[in-house]
């Protein structure tokens, strides 16, 4: 801990270009596209597809198509609730395999890993199958007459959340699991002897403990989560419509480029804004802890 | 005061290790009792038990006449101090101190008052908005025991709390330990490797190795009258003269006893041992007097010669390791006076070694192995005949 604490305050200054490498590498395929995006959603569309030259807000003026705000409300509250999802199964997940014994860890962390070797589309259309009316899972309800054979599980939201939490799960448990492993468990046993409950000790020391591994998983699921179109598309059907569909219809079907980077760049911001909010206010906090001397209660 | 914490008959195994093998203590209120032993001896184990982080497989515990085995630990009028302090990273100095107060949910003008008065009590209130990692290792230790001591527990435990804390600063923090000891005079269990602190602070010390307790009693019982060749050896340094029996019984208790491979002595009988019996004699090194002349012979006094096979220099006292036939003594010599005008002690030097009767120990329990934790030289290692100085 001393150590950090010391790498950190005597940052030498030619370190700076070591970042250098990493730096371009973000310029050149983030920035830039980014700011391409950006800049097309002020361009004129092409009527068979494709970009005009000069300026417009046409694309800008489509955001507010009244199709839009269902999709997006749709969307928000489906990135929220898979990301709250992940983090409700990943914290006790990561804890539980903090405290194994090492030999043992390996073996849970590969099993989580495993689904990684096959391709994403291939789990996708495995869970299609799984759920189809034809498929084992229906056929069983079907059978034990816990469901009628008219409706269908799937192309409705929940199995969309269902796929979306199975999918982005291990992407929340992989940092949160990270964190709890550095986690001096002996703390608990600490506030455990201070009269803490075994909940308490857990709200109260383990999960600030492991802020940083929860911070991750939060931003590392939500963000894919908001731009989720493949899953929607393959066993959502139209009902569960999220903005990524909208989005690829407009690229892929309309050719509709501007729209499309109208929408992202939307997309881009409602995600950024909050996040540099919280980056900002989190910097003055900290800079008003260290100038006072901490939390005056 | 009676016993007022008890651990009765404590058996705890790990898979088929057994940490600990049916070991008793008793705390008197306002004492404070360490456990002392070499590392896996089971004091940890132990005091674990006592905070109610594992359960023992067979025994209780007893606080003020309670039978708290089953309690957790949060409902137990017990804290502790641990041993690399965990204190929360995340909060400040005052919230960890806070901590037990706020649990316990106390009002805020209690909780402000108690830690206020804490932070006097360990003169840290500069750095009370400051996070653990900030501070030093020795305020570290003082607020770790603010942080315990706030719940006003009735037993307090504290395990290798100056473990981590360098030389002079573990000689400070001690002193300090001992005057808040005064201060709230509740009972201290306290769990050390290092018999100098247990020494100290301690009002009576309970041995303990692989899992049983040696010997229970003061530092100076523990010093001066060991129970076994373990304790004789693990608290400080000594010589074990083995393979002794008993010849001939005086009356006014001292015995003479022979030796194999040592010139017969002479030893206070402590424990009545009969004539014929085999016993070990333990004589620690400070009660041995090395000196050129022969001592004049004396009532009681036992004087073998020897040869001067090591010398190790520390200042303030020097160490002989003197070969008497088939044994090497260790000798202890404060250097009370200006060493540089005497006429000093070399190597291979011929000198003498006494004591009195009283100042040896019989023990009757003798375990081989128990002399490796002795600091001797490798006797295989021949020293340079053209030794100068």
């Amino acid at each position: 801990m001393n150590r950090n604490a010391n790498s950190q305050t005597k940052r030498r200054p030619p370190e700076w270009w070591l970042t250098l490498p990493s730096f371009g590498w973000m310029t050149l395929f983030f920035l830039v596209p980014s700011a391409l995006i950006f800049l097309i959603a002020f361009r004129p569309a092409l009527p068979n597809g494709g970009i005009d030259d000069g300026w417009s807000l046409a694309a800008v003026k489509s955001l507010f198509d009244p199709s839009y705000p269902l999709v997006i409300w749709r969307t928000i509250w489906l990135s929220f609730l898979c990301t709250a999802l992940c983090l409700g199964i990943g914290v006790p997940v990561a804890y539980y395999i903090a405290r194994l014994r090492p030999n043992k860890r390996r073996w849970v962390l590969l099993l989580i890993i495993l689904p990684f070797w096959s391709n994403f589309l291939i789990r996708i259309l495995a869970w299609q199958t799984l759920l189809h009316s034809e498929g084992p899972v229906k056929q069983l309800l079907e059978f034990l007459r816990i469901m009628d054979p008219q409706t269908t599980l799937l192309y409705n939201v929940w199995v969309v959340l269902t796929v979306l939490v199975y999918t982005e799960l291990p992407f929340a448990i992989l940092p949160i699991y990270a964190a709890a492993e550095k986690f001096d468990f002996g703390l608990l046993d600490a506030a455990r002897d201070l009269g803490a409950t075994q909940f308490r000790a857990f709200w109260t020391v383990f999960l600030p403990g492991i802020k940083r591994g929860l911070l991750t998983a939060l931003l590392v699921v939500l963000i894919p989560a908001f731009g989720t179109y493949a899953i929607t598309d393959l066993v959502g059907g139209t009902q569960a419509e999220m903005i990524g569909n909208v989005i690829a219809r407009r690229v892929l079907s309309d050719k509709n480029y501007p729209q499309a980077s109208a929408l992202s760049a939307a997309l881009c911001l409602v995600i950024l804004t909050p996040m540099l909010i919280a980056l900002f206010t989190q910097r003055q906090n900290q800079r008003k802890q260290d100038k006072n001397g901490g939390a005056a209660k | 005061m009676g016993d007022f914490f008890e651990l009765q008959t404590i058996t705890k195994s790990f898979g088929k290790f057994k940490a600990v093998n049916n070991s008793t203590i008793t705390i008197k209120k306002g004492e404070v009792f360490s456990l002392l032993g070499p590392s896996g001896c089971g004091k940890t184990t132990l005091l674990r038990i006592a905070a109610g982080f594992e359960q023992p497989d067979e025994g209780r515990v007893i606080l003020d006449g309670r039978d708290i085995t089953a309690l957790p630990p949060n409902e137990r009028q017990i804290n502790t101090v641990f041993q690399n302090y965990a204190l929360f990273p995340h909060m400040s100095v005052w919230d960890n101190i806070a901590f037990g107060l706020k649990v316990a949910k106390h009002s805020k003008t209690y909780i402000r008052q108690e830690v206020e008065r804490m932070l006097d009590m360990i003169d840290l209130e500069e750095h009370a908005y400051k996070k653990p990692s900030l501070i030093s290792g020795g305020q570290k230790q003082r607020v770790a025991i603010a942080r315990a001591l706030i719940n006003k527990p009735q037993l307090l435990l504290l395990d290798e709390p100056l473990g981590a804390l360098d030389l002079k600063l573990r000689q400070r923090m001690l002193l300090e330990l001992d005057r808040i000891h005064d201060e709230v005079g509740i009972s201290f269990l306290y769990v050390t490797h290092d018999q100098g602190e247990a020494m100290s602070l301690s009002d009576r010390i309970a041995v303990m190795n692989q899992g049983r307790i040696e010997q229970i009693g003061t530092p100076v019982e523990i010093y001066e009258a060991p129970k076994s060749s373990f304790v004789a050896a693990f608290i400080g340094d000594t010589n074990f003269l083995e393979s002794g029996k008993v010849i001939e019984q005086f009356p006014d208790g001292y015995c003479n006893l022979k030796l194999d491979g040592f010139p017969d002595v002479i030893c206070y009988n402590d424990n009545n041992h009969a004539v014929g019996e085999p016993v070990v004699i333990s004589v620690r090194p400070e009660k041995l007097r090395v000196s050129f002349e022969e001592p004049p012979a004396r009532q009681y006094h036992n004087k073998v010669k020897g040869k001067v096979e090591d010398i190790i220099y520390f200042g303030s006292e020097t160490k002989y390791f003197v070969r008497v036939e088939d044994y090497r003594l260790s000798v202890f010599q404060q250097n009370i006076h200006f060493l540089l005008e005497e006429n000093q002690i070399k190597w291979n030097d011929e000198v003498w070694i006494s004591w009195h009767g009283n100042d040896s120990y019989m023990l009757q329990r003798y375990k081989p192995e128990d002399e490796r934790l002795l600091a001797v030289p490798d006797p295989e290692y021949n020293p340079p005949t053209n030794h100068s100085q």
